[in-house]
């Protein structure tokens, strides 16, 4: 179980989708996927061993990284990865239910169960509504979790058992902020490829 | 999911790429994917953890790797890869869009072979001549651009291998070892000239499809 089960699910998704859903999903993989997993996992890899503070008092880096870090970044991309590709399944499992139909009455019922059209088209458009809820809830969670998408290199912690204030170093900071930031603009990119791909099926 | 994939995808266009066009793709995956994979992961794979500064401060460490290294050499080709494979997808869904038109007028009764259509060669003329060569010239353009960045993130493709640092929190000036320096450069230049060799490839294809077409359009006039 990975993430070439993602992969096959876009696959699979491809065939009913419209020309900018197409477009939809090669940005998903390419942009999205494939740096998260050649790229990004490694640069958050040892993000725990490597945050150090100036300290010697046990259990304050801990203390401190649980503190500064609640979700790891690289975490929140995964998850936002997955619910983002989850409502494509909504439109696959409909495809399954129409084709199932026409088998159980073993006659024509549809021009053809893949065109997106009545009850399809529905179900489609609620899929392009949940994946842009998807993708704004997440970048709104991100900002908030982290004030901004920025990664200082100094973080101050003053928890418990730390003795006062405490400088903590975060590792690679600027490389992180880089990604961060290319995670939000493919993300934006998605989100504005969802709204056209929704008012082109609306205005059709 | 990983360069597996990729290699799927453009294998696809590869059908309807011109002779040196195969050619930029075999050099693509064996000479960079592979190696980036095969070897250059590796020597890349403990760079934080072996750079070792002559300081016990703590904080000095990471601070110090962070300013000498904004982004890694491995990540800046990984993106590099990607970026550079794109435009190739502009192609497939030119052919994808090409075929889509056909089924539709064999739908509207004209006859083709379906059989036929699905492993045709697409000829390079016409509209789809326009975007090959556009996504020729984004290869390009994104070579050079990452080239360049390259160049300018690390003064040239050198890994020196003492690197003096005087970032807060460390104090004064000091002194830091990057790993296998020699290693890193060696790969740093096998990987540019990888990256030359595509741009020549992409060069001479281009070079190609423009004199072919203004030969035809010469023959014609004649």
């Amino acid at each position: 179980m990975s993430w070439g089960f993602i992969r096959d699910l876009l696959s699979g998704v491809n065939k009913y989708s419209t020309g900018i859903g197409r477009i939809w999903v090669a940005v998903v993989f390419l942009f999205r996927l494939l740096v998260y997993i050649v790229a990004a996992e490694n640069i958050w890899k040892y993000e725990h061993d490597e945050f150090e503070c100036n300290i010697k008092q046990p259990g304050c880096e801990n203390v401190c990284f649980d503190h500064f870090f609640p979700v790891s970044h690289i975490r929140l991309w995964a998850l936002q990865l997955i619910m983002v590709s989850t409502p494509s399944l909504l439109v696959v499992f409909h495809v399954a239910y129409r084709e199932n139909r026409e088998k159980h009455h073993n006659q024509k019922l549809y021009k053809s169960p893949g065109k997106i059209d009545g009850g399809l088209l529905c179900t489609y458009l609620i899929s392009l509504i949940l994946k842009t809820g998807f993708e704004i809830v997440f970048l709104v969670l991100f900002y908030k979790l982290y004030n901004g998408f920025k990664v200082p290199r100094l973080v101050k912690c003053d928890m418990r058992p730390c003795p006062n204030t405490v400088d903590c170093y975060i590792s690679k900071p600027t490389e992180k902020m880089i990604f961060l930031y290319f995670l939000v603009a493919t993300s934006c990119l998605c989100i504005l490829l969802n709204l056209s791909e929704l008012s082109y099926l609306i205005f059709k | 999911m990983d360069w597996g994939n990729l290699q799927t995808v453009l294998g696809g266009v590869n059908k309807h790429s011109t002779s040196i066009g195969k050619v930029w793709l075999t050099v693509l995956f064996i000479f960079r994917v592979m190696i980036l994979v095969v070897a250059a992961e590796r020597v890349w794979g403990d760079e934080q953890q072996d750079f070792v500064c002559n300081t016990l401060q703590p904080g000095c460490r990471n601070v110090c790797y962070d300013h000498f290294f904004p982004m890694s050499h491995i990540r800046l080709w990984a993106l590099q890869l990607i970026f550079v494979s794109t435009p190739a997808l502009l192609v497939a869904m030119h052919v994808a869009y090409r075929r889509h038109e056909k089924k539709r007028r064999f739908r509207n009764g004209e006859k083709i072979d379906i059989e036929e259509l699905k492993n045709e060669k697409m000829h390079i003329r016409g509209p789809l001549w326009w975007t090959y060569t556009s996504s020729i010239f984004f290869r390009l353009v994104f070579e050079a651009v990452f080239m360049y960045v390259f160049y300018y993130m690390y003064d040239g493709y050198q890994m020196p291998r003492l690197m003096k640092c005087e970032a807060w929190p460390c104090p004064n000036v000091v002194d830091c070892f990057v790993s296998r320096p020699t290693e890193k450069t060696t790969f740093t230049i096998f990987m540019l000239a990888a990256s030359g060799i595509c741009m020549m490839l992409n060069l001479a294809e281009l070079c190609y499809l423009v004199i072919k077409v203004c030969m035809k359009g010469a023959r014609k006039t004649t």
